[in-house]
């Protein structure tokens, strides 16, 4: 896999990654949770922090968080709320509920497409902030005149899922999130969407030479907002401490903020507060206790995730599973062995689904690709014919046959393609002599002719076939 | 003399991350006041604790949730009236200099 | 007429019925106190808002209900005084700080909606130390309130303004907020009855919080009736708040006559001056109070809560730990006060520095360093252990022990100003009730006697969680006795 790091450093990563969860109202009040609504409109008491509210946890975001604990294999047990202290303005009490020393899952993994296992440490529920807008000449928190906040955010739940640092190439670190957002598709626990920061991806980043054991200094990376701005972050990151170690420097431990306009990552304003969080029980809450019985009610009804539907779909194709995972993330993997069960040979619709039907299917039904398949195959239809019928099954539905006959298409058959094959060659003998004599540019001429006097309904494949066995 | 069981820089540390200005003065008093009381905090060395379960708690509930249930909000034009600035239908703050940590 | 002696004195009980009944005009009896209230507030200092327009369209409305035949609840027409830390909506809700000058919540706190359910009047919001920080009612923004009963002495505190509304004949009944005995203290130097109840046991739903793991909502009245009666309205499971116990109690009002006969009932020793600072004299009025039991047939007994002596170290930790995070939120962003400053930063210092007094300042720095990096299990982690011992004491005394009794405050009323100058002074007026806070116990003190300084003293009474039942039984035993000598 693609490692653009100088030769003899090994790039160490983990993951934070919070998720917003979709539930109809916040984690400790009945406000609506919903993006992109008039500031301030979805608050009450609790959410504001407004004094002598009291927070109540939301049902549903915990049997969510234990949902995903069990889909990325974690142990899912009693857990306690904390309370992390520091003054923020878009946190309505000036601390964050969230949990610390007895998070809600522990010690899970997930696994890539290729195979390896990523550590999961933790995954635990806590309370999204506000938003904060800044304003002035600069349009950012550096250089504006003041600020202003919205708490339609504040208390939206998260589940916030720390990996261990076990990533060790970028291509991994954007598996990891791909894998995570089918995940969350799945349970159905968030809309996963990185661009309305309903997944929020944090990256730790270390460097260290090859064949080290030890971790080295690691960097925090925020403002990741895309998965090509992670690659690219974390490359950059990585890049400036290994030219920082190879000049004799050393990183310092610091949060830096990936800037997406110039690619470089630029330390956060220092905080004098060092982080003393001054955690301690939530005492407004009490704790979560899953017994046994809850646990396996929730195993029961996890669906199945990407991982397995990978080896379900290489095992009926008889491809690999990186052959077929675009497939599966795509979620074209049910559709893919529904056309297979239909009669279609698996590799044919593995090949279709990647390269044609990126978009989804329209109005076409697996019995009717099954045909379409099927057609082409046997030389009914040209490749061209086929993709053509198939624009116009996405689109309107039906079957290939009646398509094929409505629109006259309908590849010419061998005999026919015999008899024009011959008429040319003997109307153009000295074409012919050059492709005799292995002049293969000639080849396009004589397909090119055919093509034209047959208005494309010839099979290119079929008349090289022809071609060849005439030279012979 | 004993040392003291908080010094004046941990005592402007604390206040610093607890957002209050303490004058000259105000510094020596409370850190004299806050010594005493940690000071006093010292018997319960005497007490064995080990493996003695912390109780934060006074009463063992678990598993309290609601349902995911839209309730009651508030009237955004009387929240922001209770604001001391607001614009644009948001609370105002002074210049941040910081970023969320 | 003296602050202390109302004509108007009269139940909650009483008027309740006479109100219902038709037989008294709510607005008749609202009357009565607000005239007591022009007559004596200004020498007491009880509110920080007196309610009266409001109270007297309440009382009308009261009337009008009775008029017209509706049902109406067991605080029909009965003015009630309320804490200034419970959220009235749009009537300014202090905590008796600066920061909160002029706050108007938005909603009502869950017992507030109680009391207006049950037919109350809210005559007003009583003064406080500011965030129920203090023993005395002296560490209030807008002054202090003092004691009914010699003017030149504080009432106790923090619900100093509560206990001194029912001494001074400003309401029958009040609502006060107990931590480390904020109901109990000042009841007892006001000469009232006042209970805190089981945790769990009343929503702490829009009660501006001290500390969430100790804060429990109370009644003062001059009955042991009237505290149970008011009990009863405002306990009770309420969704908004986690930790309220959702299991119904038994009626605090149905046994209250049953007497002590065979119950054992033990003298906590290290309160009896096991701890010193606890004067002899209420040592002696509390042994006089355990004779009166062990006459009307309860077998008494002392016994020892060895964690008690360590109880004043553990509440000077927890609470100030769990204060210093509740009170970040004061920060002049979304209410309250705001001094202007150049930054974010520096106009929350600005806020908070110029907001907050003194006494809160300590306990929020206090609490700070309890829980900060390196500290916290030198501090805050012992000290929820110490609360675990407690616990485990009184389990193992309450095997045994049906009540426990004791002083309530360690001294009668001082004056005002006397022990200000030193935190640790002040600290000790809890030592008595604290551990029913750490362990969330409900307990309730009733006037039993008076000092040679013919100040009031009370007498505490302890019982196991949700027994409140058992507690205001023996109080009520306790209160009849007095009244036949
Ligand atoms: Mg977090
Ligand atoms: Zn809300």
């Amino acid at each position: 896999m693609s490692n653009s790091l100088k030769d003899g450093w090994e790039l160490i990563v983990g993951l934070e990654v919070h998720v917003e969860l979709g539930t109809k109202t916040k984690l400790f009040c009945g406000c609506v949770n919903q993006f992109g609504d008039e500031p301030n409109t979805n608050v009450c008491p609790v959410c504001l922090g407004l004094p002598g509210s009291l927070p109540v946890v939301n049902e549903k975001a915990v049997i969510y968080a234990m949902q995903l604990g069990r889909a990325l294999n974690c142990s899912v047990g009693r857990s306690i709320f904390a309370r992390k202290n520091y003054f923020y303005p878009d946190m309505p009490k000036d601390y964050q509920i969230t949990q610390y020393d007895q998070p809600t899952s522990m010690d899970g993994y997930l696994e890539l497409p290729s195979g390896v296992r990523i550590g999961i440490e933790r995954a635990h529920i806590e309370e999204d902030t506000g938003k904060t807008v800044h304003v002035g000449s600069t349009g950012r928190i550096s250089g504006s005149d003041y600020s202003l906040v919205d708490y339609n955010r504040a208390g939206v739940p998260l589940i916030e899922i720390v990996s261990y640092p076990e990533i060790r190439t970028i291509d991994q670190a954007k598996e990891y999130v791909e894998e995570l957002r089918g995940i969350l598709l799945a349970l159905k626990v968030s809309d996963a969407k990185m661009e309305e920061g309903s997944i929020r991806v944090d990256a730790n980043v270390s460097v260290r030479k090859v064949g080290e054991d030890e971790l080295r200094t690691r960097c925090e990376i925020k403002n990741v907002n895309s998965l090509r701005s992670l690659g690219r972050a974390i490359e950059y990151e990585a890049n400036r401490q290994i030219d920082l170690y190879e000049n004799g420097e050393s990183p310092s431990q610091e949060t830096r903020h990936w800037d997406e306009s110039d690619g470089r990552t630029r330390p956060g304003r220092s905080k004098e507060d060092a982080e003393d969080y001054r955690y301690f029980q939530e005492p407004d809450l009490v704790p979560l206790s899953p017994n046994s019985q809850m646990i396996k009610m929730i195993d029961e009804e996890l669906p199945i995730f990407p991982s397995e539907r990978r080896v379900q779909l290489a095992a009926l194709t008889e491809m690999e599973i990186t052959e077929v995972a675009l497939i599966v993330e795509r979620g074209h993997d049910g559709f893919a062995s529904e056309t297979i069960h239909a009669g279609a040979t698996p590799q044919t619709v593995i090949k279709y689904l990647t390269n044609n039907l990126s978009d989804g299917f329209g109005e076409l039904s697996p019995t009717a690709f099954a045909s379409l398949i099927q057609m082409e195959e046997k030389t009914e239809l040209t490749s061209t014919q086929a993709k053509k019928i198939l624009g116009e099954l996405v689109e309107h539905g039906g079957t290939p046959q009646e398509i094929a006959e409505q629109s006259g298409l309908k590849a010419i058959d061998a005999d026919e393609l015999e008899n024009l094959v011959d008429q040319l060659i003997a109307s153009h003998p000295e074409e012919w002599e050059r492709f005799c004599g292995g002049e293969k540019k000639v080849q396009g001429f004589f397909i090119g002719e055919i093509m034209k006097s047959t208005r494309g309904q010839a099979d290119g494949k079929v008349i090289n076939q022809i071609l060849n066995e005439r030279s012979n | 003399m004993m040392t003291e069981p908080i010094s004046e820089k941990e005592v402007t540390h604390v206040a610093h991350l607890a957002r209050l200005r303490l004058s000259d003065d105000e510094l020596g008093i409370f850190t004299r006041q806050l010594g005493a009381v940690l000071e006093h905090a010292k018997d319960v060395e005497a007490l064995q604790l080990d493996g003695v379960e912390p109780m934060s708690h006074p009463f063992p509930l678990e598993n309290v949730t609601r349902e995911d249930e839209v309730g009651e909000m508030l009237d955004r034009d009387k929240v922001l009236d209770q604001a001391p600035a607001a614009e644009d239908g948001r609370f105002q703050v002074p210049q941040i200099l910081g970023d969320q940590p | 007429m003296s602050p202390t002696a109302p004509d108007s004195f009269i139940t909650a009980q009483s008027i309740a019925e006479k109100v219902k009944s038709g037989e008294w005009s709510a607005v008749e009896i609202l009357d009565k106190y607000l005239s007591q209230i022009e007559q004596h507030e200004s020498e007491v200092h009880a509110f920080n808002t007196v309610l009266e327009d409001e109270a007297r369209d309440a009382a009308k409305e009261t009337d009008r209900r009775v008029a017209s035949g509706e049902t109406l609840g067991p605080l029909a027409g009965v003015p009630v005084a309320v804490k200034d830390n419970l959220c009235t909506k749009g009537i300014r809700t202090t905590a008796s700080s600066r920061i909160l000058e002029n706050w108007k919540p938005p909603y009502d706190a869950t017992v507030v909606q109680k009391l207006y359910a049950a037919g109350a009047t809210l005559i007003g919001k009583t003064n406080m130390d500011e965030f129920a920080m203090g023993s005395s009612t002296e560490n209030s923004a807008f002054g202090p309130t003092r004691n009914p009963h010699d003017l030149s002495c504080v009432p106790g505190g923090s619900s100093g303004g509560s206990a001194a509304a029912v001494a001074a004949g400003f309401a029958p009944i009040s609502i006060g907020s107990d931590t480390g005995g904020s109901i109990r203290q000042p009841a007892s130097l006001c000469g009232v009855v006042g209970v805190k109840p089981t945790y769990g046991g009343v929503s702490r739903y829009g009660l501006l919080a001290f500390a969430s793991s100790l804060d429990q909502i109370g009644p003062f009245a001059n009955t042991v009736r009237d505290a149970a009666i008011v009990h009863q309205v405002i306990g009770g499971h309420d969704p908004k708040d986690s930790t309220s116990i959702s299991e119904p109690f038994p009626s605090f009002l149905d046994d209250l006559d049953h007497g002590v006969e065979g119950l054992k009932i033990g003298i906590i020793s290290e309160l009896m001056g096991g701890i010193e600072g606890i004067s002899p004299e209420v040592i002696e009025k509390t042994r006089e109070a355990a004779s009166v039991l062990s006459a009307n047939g309860a077998l008494i007994e002392e016994v020892s809560i060895p964690a008690s002596l360590y109880c004043l170290s553990a509440y000077y930790l927890i609470a100030p730990a769990e204060a210093s995070s509740n009170l970040s939120r004061y920060d002049g962003v979304r209410y309250g006060l705001r001094v202007q400053g150049e930054t974010l930063a520096e106009m929350n210092i600005n806020t908070r520095t110029n907001g907050f007094g003194n006494e809160v300042k300590r306990r929020i720095m206090l609490g700070t360093y309890a829980l900060s990096a390196g500290y916290y299990d030198a501090y805050y982690g012992k000290a929820l252990k110490v609360r675990r011992l407690l616990a485990q004491n009184f389990d193992e005394v309450y095997s045994q022990f049906d009540v426990l009794l004791s002083p309530t405050s360690p001294c009668t009323a001082f004056k005002l100003g006397e022990r200000t100058s030193d935190p640790m002074t002040m600290y000790v007026n809890d030592v008595c009730t604290i551990p029913s806070n750490l362990v969330g116990h409900p307990a309730i003190s009733i006037p039993f006697a008076s000092g040679n300084d013919g100040m009031p003293i009370g007498v505490q009474i302890l019982v196991p969680p949700m027994q409140e039942a058992l507690m205001y039984r023996v109080a009520s035993t306790l209160e009849s006795a007095k009244s036949d000598e």
